[in-house]
């Protein structure tokens, strides 16, 4: 099973009701194997005409209390950032997967992490947030989406695996297996018919002195519990490091790959894998910063999860980018010898 | 003394926003009577606009949700697919439906979901201050065509229902106008033909449009508007059911 198929599988055993989505390489085998899986479970399949319209699907079926999800790549997921926008004011969970691609524009179709800003900032218009999946494996694809339909419903909000192109096409044995759910809070506020009950309404438009403003914080109180309940992160080795690499993604197996072999070399590397991008695991990084260290940020992308390893730092140490962007990944030895150069440059001993 | 009209159920009892003279209010009125008459309060689902009409959760009385501009097809089919024992409609102005819209809602009629859809044609965009919508009149002066719509420069005014009427997934289409008594009464017995087509299980969308009053941007009084409608707008915008394949 490709990454993108398991993907697939694991929406179907977390108990998507419902998939909407539309055609855009490199995540079009979940589309595929929806349009063959969710009628074989009697539930709902829908290549629609836009990303706009299938997020706007998520939106009717999520508002009815349906477990609903859409898959893309970057450019799709561009368009459905207006959507976005209107699950997060009006509180609908929902699960949404980027298997992203080169941009900007329409880019390529290699792998790239340059939707890091796009995923961890919103994206869309207004005060919001949304939960980032990072998974690095297609086990992980796997995991990812069973936590994200729980995390979607115990929050009320737009979960977004962000995967990439690798990760959605290579194969990998997997375990598919459900755990047992967290226990999640009733849909009491779904439109189901207004039968022996008050009307139920679904908006996000808040009119009236001071009632958005209400309603934004009542929103910032729940992505601050987010932060302080749902950071997930890998570390490995980072005790006696000198250089802590931190990356996610398909990057962090080819950080592995090359730390392993510097420590081989004698240099004291261990690195960093945050699996939620946001909640950004800033208080772990910000733990093990100071001054006998250093920070290298590896992404396949110009810059963009580096600004958050910075704040997260916070000037206690210095904290170094290397980035490929345009759908270009990096190889072991090119993240070997970029470790080499600090160990020259900070003259760390080795 | 017999009651011969009263409140219907489904209708809150409170004042509306809606300007005087506009159509929105007798729109809401048929409707709700439909839902009451037809017995489905208990399973409808209705979809507000982005519009004048953005608050008709605060006039229905029954679940209701408000979304993007012109996404209600789409969040309406979200919602029928996954429920289909549901009465689902979506309440769409002529900027939400026939402008920012077109592509949901010609392609849900496409799909030949099993939604009905109440299109309010006022030409004009009211909410955002009287600009031109796809449906303006030519010579129409708007917000936004101060000299009046030209075909030469925003074009003919669209006929969002003979396009959808070329569907086959579009059962049911008809215009009707909220002008007079009478064509008020026609009025209603579309709705309620949109209505019982879903409840009947029928496979295809269901669609009216009605045309409305807008007095303040048609720069005009609420008699003078109903006259418009009657000697002008039914030029352009022909009323008559364009299909019903039932």
């Amino acid at each position: 099973m490709c990454g993108n198929e398991a993907l697939a599988e694991a929406a179907i055993l977390a108990g998507c009701d419902a998939y909407f989505g539309y055609p855009i390489t490199p995540q079009n085998e979940i589309p595929a194997y929806m349009s063959r899986r969710m009628p074989e479970e009697g539930r709902v399949f829908v290549q629609s005409e836009s990303e706009l319209a299938a997020i706007n699907m998520v939106f009717g079926a999520s508002a009815t209390g349906k477990r609903a999800m859409t898959s893309s790549s970057s450019p799709g997921i561009s368009l459905m950032q207006e959507g976005i926008s209107y699950l997060a004011g009006a509180e609908l969970p929902a699960v949404v997967v980027n298997i992203t691609r080169g941009g900007p524009g329409l880019g390529n179709i290699s792998p790239a992490q340059s939707d890091y800003f796009q995923a961890t900032r919103g994206g869309g218009h207004g005060d919001y947030r949304t939960i980032v999946l990072a998974p690095s494996s297609v086990q992980e694809m796997v995991d990812c989406m069973l936590l994200a339909f729980d995390l979607a419903d115990q929050y009320r909000m737009t979960v977004l695996v962000l995967a990439d192109g690798i990760l959605g096409q290579m194969m990998e044995p997997i375990v598919l297996e459900k755990k047992p759910s967290r226990e999640l809070p009733p849909k009491d506020w779904a439109l189901t018919g207004a039968k022996g009950r008050e009307q139920n309404i679904i908006r996000s438009l808040w009119l009236g002195e001071g009632v958005l403003e209400k309603h934004n914080n009542k929103l910032k109180a729940k992505y601050e519990q987010v932060q302080e309940n749902e950071v997930l992160c890998e570390q490995y080795e980072v005790d006696d490091a000198e250089i802590v690499v931190v990356a996610y993604g398909v990057t962090a197996r080819i950080v592995r790959g090359a730390a392993a072999k510097a420590r081989e070399e004698g240099i004291k590397v261990g690195w960093i894998r945050p699996i939620t991008l946001w909640p950004f695991p800033t208080e772990q990084i910000s733990k093990v910063a100071n001054e006998f260290r250093i920070f290298l940020t590896v992404e396949m992308s110009a810059g963009q999860m580096v600004e958050d390893v910075k704040l997260a730092v916070a000037g206690k140490a210095p904290v170094v980018f290397y980035g490929r962007p345009g759908g270009s990944v990096p190889t072991v030895d090119e993240l070997l010898d970029k470790i080499r150069q600090l160990t020259l440059r900070h003259e760390i001993k080795i | 003394m017999k009651t011969v009209f009263k409140r219907t159920p489904t209708l809150k009892d409170c004042p509306t926003h809606y300007c005087p003279g506009c159509g929105h209010g007798t729109a809401h009125r048929l409707i709700a009577e439909i839902i009451d008459e037809l017995g489905i309060h208990d399973r409808t689902i209705g979809i507000a606009p982005v519009g004048c009409a953005v608050l008709a959760y605060d006039y229905f009385d029954i679940d209701m949700t408000e979304v993007a501009h012109g996404r209600a097809p789409a969040v309406a089919t979200g919602m029928k697919r996954t429920n289909p024992d549901k009465i689902i409609f979506s309440y769409q102005g002529d900027g939400d439906l026939a402008a920012i819209g077109t592509g949901e809602i010609i392609h849900a009629a496409h799909r030949g979901e099993q939604i009905t859809v109440i299109f309010i044609n006022n030409a004009v965009f009211g909410m955002t201050g009287g600009q031109m919508a796809p449906t303006t009149m030519l010579n129409q002066v708007t917000a936004t065509t101060p000299k009046g719509r030209t075909r030469a420069s925003e074009g003919y005014p669209l006929q969002v229902s003979e396009l959808l009427a070329l569907l086959p997934g579009a059962i049911y289409v008809e215009r009707c106008a909220l002008s007079t008594p009478a064509q008020i009464r026609k009025a209603k017995k579309a709705i309620k033909h949109a209505f019982e087509l879903q409840t009947n299980n029928a496979k295809g969308l269901a669609f009216v449009e009605l045309l409305c009053t807008c007095p303040i941007y048609w720069r005009m009084t609420p008699a003078e508007s109903i006259e418009w409608i009657e000697k002008e707008m039914t030029k352009v915008f022909p009323l008559g059911c364009l299909k019903d394949t039932k």
